[in-house]
């Protein structure tokens, strides 16, 4: 009876037809090339030093040996991803040398030339490609008409978060999230065996490309675990298969490095770094830290703090910071309570009614571990709440409460990396970059939803995060000129984790309580069919 | 009494959000062009690190410190603060009274950025950042405005019931749609804030003229297109249709009695002549001043045309060097007399029938006839035509479409010398994308495939010949656009013969002139064909 019911769920939302009319679509092509001339006009913009870095390891992997990768210390930026990636740069750098082979010679540290700079443009650009599948892949599989899989797509396609840290700032975050998504879509199908160890697959070369996405493996495992290996009762034969599978692809990625393991782990997990971030992402460190700033000043004023225990915080590149009143977070209190924090999400999955349970909580609860690692992680980058702002954005065109998390997060969340664009020229741009896909979300999801998504002070808040971003980057510096120069970012960066904490709060409270409309009517309907197939079955 | 109440509330809240929105959706195209204007000024200005002249950036940036430093009286004249060879001011005073408002910012900002004569060539990121600012903002109060507000008086037929479809994510209206293709122009964007001008200022002066005209604010629209005329001499090109519409709606006996329309008349000259006075009134202390301005607004000297333009005279210039056979000024005077010749059948035209339609291509067929007869014209004139063709885009789209697209390919050789051929190319694109998405009927033939749901074969075959100028049309316009597409990849990817470096900038400008003078034609047969099937009372109505 249960399975009936599971698979009539399925029948209800999947109208792949409907959705897609044949593997060529025409406005999502338009909806990519778009984004793309968008991207093509930010090549002359400013670039942070990745891109020196990722210029960089071109060069260590074009000119060194294998055996010297996670060795050559000759930039102070050395190679700190997975082996996927390392050969991810190589493969650019064979396509490299046609454009500007200086570029990848090792001693030319800092080396920009306007070709070096168009082919690394480009790259991310074509990178994005990948991103597109998985936005289409899961559309495919999560959403219910065509409209909202062309707004997942646009809104997807066009974050502004990863124009800013993709296509200015530079990195390669579209294409690590393309294969989240696409991992996401194939587990999530949980009747196809084939289909869930793809996923698995493409989850586990993920975790090569970039380890920071070991935050949300414990999503994934509770998942396989209760919903994979648990209910088929083919328990240890499919537990076997997974573990073969990720163990392969570790074998495959760190075979080549198996003589020089712990160097490799020593660029991979740099723990001397500190709890923030120079510039501090906006989560919860960053309102503990503004609180003891604040205590700090208020015990000086009250005399009960030495004067030699005064500690910068803003002031460095990258150096662990002294608490001066609160006590200072090690790095295993922070796993610990990341991993707390984690905990209640994974058991409800785990524990979930097995007629309740439905893809939709699994991209949640991934989400949640997203977020729990942004919210407590050690030395979290702003550029991380992108993990779970893309995943978040799938559900919010079929989910209006996920639609009202995903405005307040993504508003927050991309305001919090507008100050990664620090040139002063950069203001009109990114003022106008969030500015604009804030509006554009809060009218398309409105219009799709048909009434406003967000309570009145939740607009209230929203609506004043262009005036924090104004300030940080004009305001301030027409007010005090060069005094407190730490204060626009650690207003900026305290404000946003305002916003981000309450929506992790407010999607666990909806996750733990199962308050999302869909799933509501979506019991009810359930429960009617129930109704009426017994009443057959005793006819 | 209280459920009535209640409707009422209900009803006004609803008309309340309806305006809610409809500003909202005003605020996200605003603030999407703003975003794409603001994109291209990362790219390089026009003479960016190219000394001793540099570019049209440097021209602004010296009248900021010319007007700045000097008194009125030198801004246009030859002494030693001011060389004239050297970027000297050649526009009217409006120009000038904006270098000087900007002159005092900078100077605020920074005073090296206008230090009398030793910041010639300055350059910075910060003055970057100052001048491209300078442009966002003249536009956001200009032409942003004025665009908007000639969208918002247009009769664009609503369809009923607008359901959530493809290109319709945002809830958007047929009027969010045509102002937002207008305002994503690529050509205006690219001079204004990639090459680096002020178009924008007098181009939004005139569009705002042109609206209230049509809103039969005559008063108002001519002190507008003064405004516009004293910010670039060059908006002449549009001032006969202006002066003929205004004329030939005060004719006596049409619509109005002897009495108003001498009124009016008496109203709009005086308001011209006032303006005038007012902007020009530093520049009438002497003769000499004041003949140095107009000397300098009109220089017979600098030839016919200079580098590659898509005129007429340039595109005989291939086969027969005019420049050796005459000189200045016997081509000047062949030139006006060219000219004349060419918009005057239009201007006279709507003389006798002011329609506004007719109004609106009148003003693109005088500034085409300009742009490829008058003496002295730039190949970024060609934005004085693109904008009333803006204009005119609810009415024709396609042709209109094909003539912005070329207007923009006409000027690649200069983009490309500004080194801004990716900002052309992804703008171009971007352009073209959503106006054909937004637009699907823009440039697609029906073909029989999709008929056969809708008729058998034999009534597709009547279809498709009925439809065969259509088919011809859209036809035409696609191996226009393949050729566009070959020019500019041949541009940059194939290095020309030694013998003619100048190969592809020339052969881009004939291939452009040529579709201008068929567009000449063209624009030229419509205003004539508008109004025929209206008798004279029909159009009193009006």
């Amino acid at each position: 009876m249960k399975m009936e019911i599971v698979k009539d769920y399925k029948n209800d939302n999947f109208h792949k037809d409907e959705i897609r009319k044949s593997w060529f679509d025409a406005t999502l092509l338009r909806i990519f090339i778009l984004a793309t001339c968008f991207k093509m006009l930010l090549i002359p913009t400013y670039h942070s030093t990745d891109f020196e870095v990722h210029r960089n390891w071109l060069a260590i992997t074009f000119s060194l040996p294998i055996k010297e990768w996670y060795l050559s210390n000759k930039s102070q930026w050395t190679l700190d991803y997975p082996p996927f990636f390392a050969w991810f740069e190589y493969f650019l750098s064979q396509v490299a040398v046609y454009f500007d082979p200086e570029m990848l010679k090792i001693d030319n540290l800092n080396y920009t030339s306007p070709n070096a700079k168009l082919f690394q443009r480009a790259t991310v650009m074509i990178a994005d490609i990948i991103l597109v599948y998985g936005v289409i892949k899961i559309g495919e599989t999560f959403c219910k008409s065509r409209s909202s899989y062309l707004i997942l797509s646009f809104l997807s396609i066009f974050n502004v978060g990863l124009l800013i840290v993709d296509h200015i700032h530079f990195q390669y975050n579209g294409f690590l999230l393309g294969i989240l998504l696409l991992s996401i879509t194939k587990v999530a199908e949980v009747d196809k065996e084939s289909s869930i160890l793809q996923g698995a697959v493409w989850f586990s070369m993920l975790l090569n490309l970039k380890h920071i996405y070991i935050y949300v493996a414990p999503a994934y495992v509770i998942w396989l675990l209760r919903w994979y290996c648990i209910k088929g009762g083919k328990f240890f034969s499919r537990i076997l298969k997974l573990g073969s599978i990720v163990l392969i692809v570790l074998i495959l990625s760190f075979g080549p490095f198996v003589s020089q393991l712990p160097q490799v782990f020593s660029r991979l997990f740099p723990f001397k770094r500190g709890l923030v971030h120079a510039y501090w992402a906006a989560n919860a460190w960053a309102l503990y830290t503004g609180a003891d700033k604040f205590l700090s000043v208020l015990w000086k004023q009250l005399g009960w703090l030495q004067a030699t225990r005064t500690a910068s915080m803003t002031g460095g590149l990258v150096q662990e910071d002294i608490f001066t009143v609160l006590p200072t977070p090690t790095p295993i209190v922070t796993f610990v309570v990341t991993f707390a924090s984690m905990i209640p999400a994974l058991w409800s999955l785990f524990t979930k009614n097995e007629a309740k349970i439905t893809p939709k909580h699994f991209v949640r609860c991934l989400i949640l571990c997203g977020l729990s690692s942004f919210m407590f992680g050690w030395h979290v980058h702003e550029k991380a709440i992108l993990t779970a702002i893309l995943p978040l954005c799938t559900l919010a065109v079929v989910d209006k409460q996920d639609a009202r998390v995903f405005i307040i997060l993504s508003s927050a969340g991309h305001t919090g990396l507008l100050p990664l664009l620090y040139p002063t020229e950069l203001t009109p741009l990114k003022l106008l970059l969030s500015l604009v896909y804030m509006m554009l979300a809060g009218i398309i999801l409105t219009h799709k939803f048909h009434n406003s998504l967000l309570k009145k002070y939740e607009w209230l808040y929203v609506g004043i995060l262009p005036f924090v971003t104004f300030y940080e980057s004009v305001l301030h510096k027409l007010i005090f000129t060069d005094r407190l120069p730490f204060l626009p970012l650690a207003f900026t960066s305290m404000y946003c984790a305002i916003g981000v904490t309450y929506c992790w709060l407010l999607y666990y409270y909806m996750y733990l309580g199962d308050r999302f409309q869909n799933d509501i009517t979506m019991y009810k309907k359930k429960e009617e069919n129930i109704i009426k197939s017994k009443k057959k079955h005793y006819k | 009494m209280t459920s009535e109440y209640k409707i009422k509330r209900i009803i006004s809240r609803s008309r309340y959000c309806a305006n809610m929105t409809a500003t909202i959706r005003i605020l996200v195209i605003m603030g999407i062009v703003l975003l794409l204007r603001c994109c291209v000024t990362y790219h390089p200005y026009s003479g960016q690190g190219k000394p001793p002249m540099f570019g049209d950036y440097e021209a602004q940036r010296h009248w900021q410190e010319i007007t700045l430093n000097l008194p009125i009286k030198w801004w246009y004249t030859n002494t030693t603060d001011n060389d004239l060879q050297y970027w000297g001011l050649d526009y009217p005073p409006l120009t000038a009274y904006h270098s000087l408002l900007l002159g005092y910012i900078a100077n605020v900002t920074n005073s090296d950025f206008v230090q009398l004569r030793t910041s010639r060539g300055y350059e910075s990121e910060s003055h970057k950042y100052f001048m491209r600012l300078s442009v966002l903002w003249a536009e956001s109060i200009t032409y942003l405005p004025a665009m908007l507000w000639f969208i918002s008086g247009l009769k664009i037929q609503e369809l009923k019931a607008i359901q959530l479809d493809e290109k319709n994510l945002f809830d958007f209206r047929k009027h969010d749609f045509h102002l937002a293709t207008i305002l994503i122009y690529p050509g205006l964007i690219l001079i204004d804030h990639g090459h680096f001008q002020y178009n924008c200022a007098s181009l939004g002066f005139f569009v705002a003229a042109v609206t209230a005209l049509l809103r039969n604010r005559l008063i108002f629209g001519s002190f507008l297109f003064v405004l516009a005329l004293n910010y670039k001499q060059m908006e002449l090109y549009h001032a006969l249709p202006i002066f003929f519409y205004i004329l030939g709606n005060n004719v006596p006996g049409r619509n109005k009695t002897l009495k108003s329309c001498i009124i009016t008349l008496f109203c709009v000259s005086l308001t011209v002549l006032l303006t005038f006075a007012i902007i020009w009134v530093p520049f009438f202390q002497d003769r000499e001043t004041f003949l140095n301005v107009i000397f300098r607004l009109f220089p017979i000297a600098r030839g016919v045309f200079e580098d590659k333009v898509a005129n007429v005279w340039c595109a005989i210039n291939v086969i027969y060097k005019l420049r050796n056979a005459l000189n200045n000024a016997q081509l000047a005077q062949i030139c006006g007399a060219a000219t004349l010749l060419a918009v005057l059948p239009s201007s006279m035209n709507l003389f006798f029938r002011p329609l506004r339609n007719k109004f609106i291509i009148s003003l693109v067929n005088s500034s085409l006839g300009f742009f490829l007869f008058s003496f002295q014209v730039h190949e970024k004139s060609i934005l004085l035509v693109a904008i009333p063709i803006l204009l005119n885009f609810h009415n024709d789209p396609l042709p209109c479409f094909w003539f912005l697209l070329i207007s923009t390919f006409s000027m690649l050789p200069l983009l490309i010398n500004d080194g801004l051929y990716i900002a052309y190319i992804a703008i171009t694109l971007l352009y073209a994308i959503s106006t054909t998405w937004v637009f699907p009927n823009l440039c697609r033939i029906t073909t029989s495939v999709e008929l056969k749901d809708e008729c058998d074969k034999k009534l597709s075959v009547i279809y498709v010949c009925k439809n065969y100028r259509q088919f011809a049309v859209v036809g035409l316009f696609r191996l226009s656009m393949l050729g566009t597409v070959v020019l500019s990849m041949l541009c940059v990817l194939v290095k020309p013969p030694k013998r003619y470096p100048d190969l592809f900038p020339l052969l881009i400008s004939v291939y452009s002139c040529g579709h201008f003078i068929i567009f000449f034609l063209y624009f030229n047969y419509k205003q004539f064909c508008i109004g025929k099937q209206y008798p004279m009372e029909k159009i009193k109505s009006n």
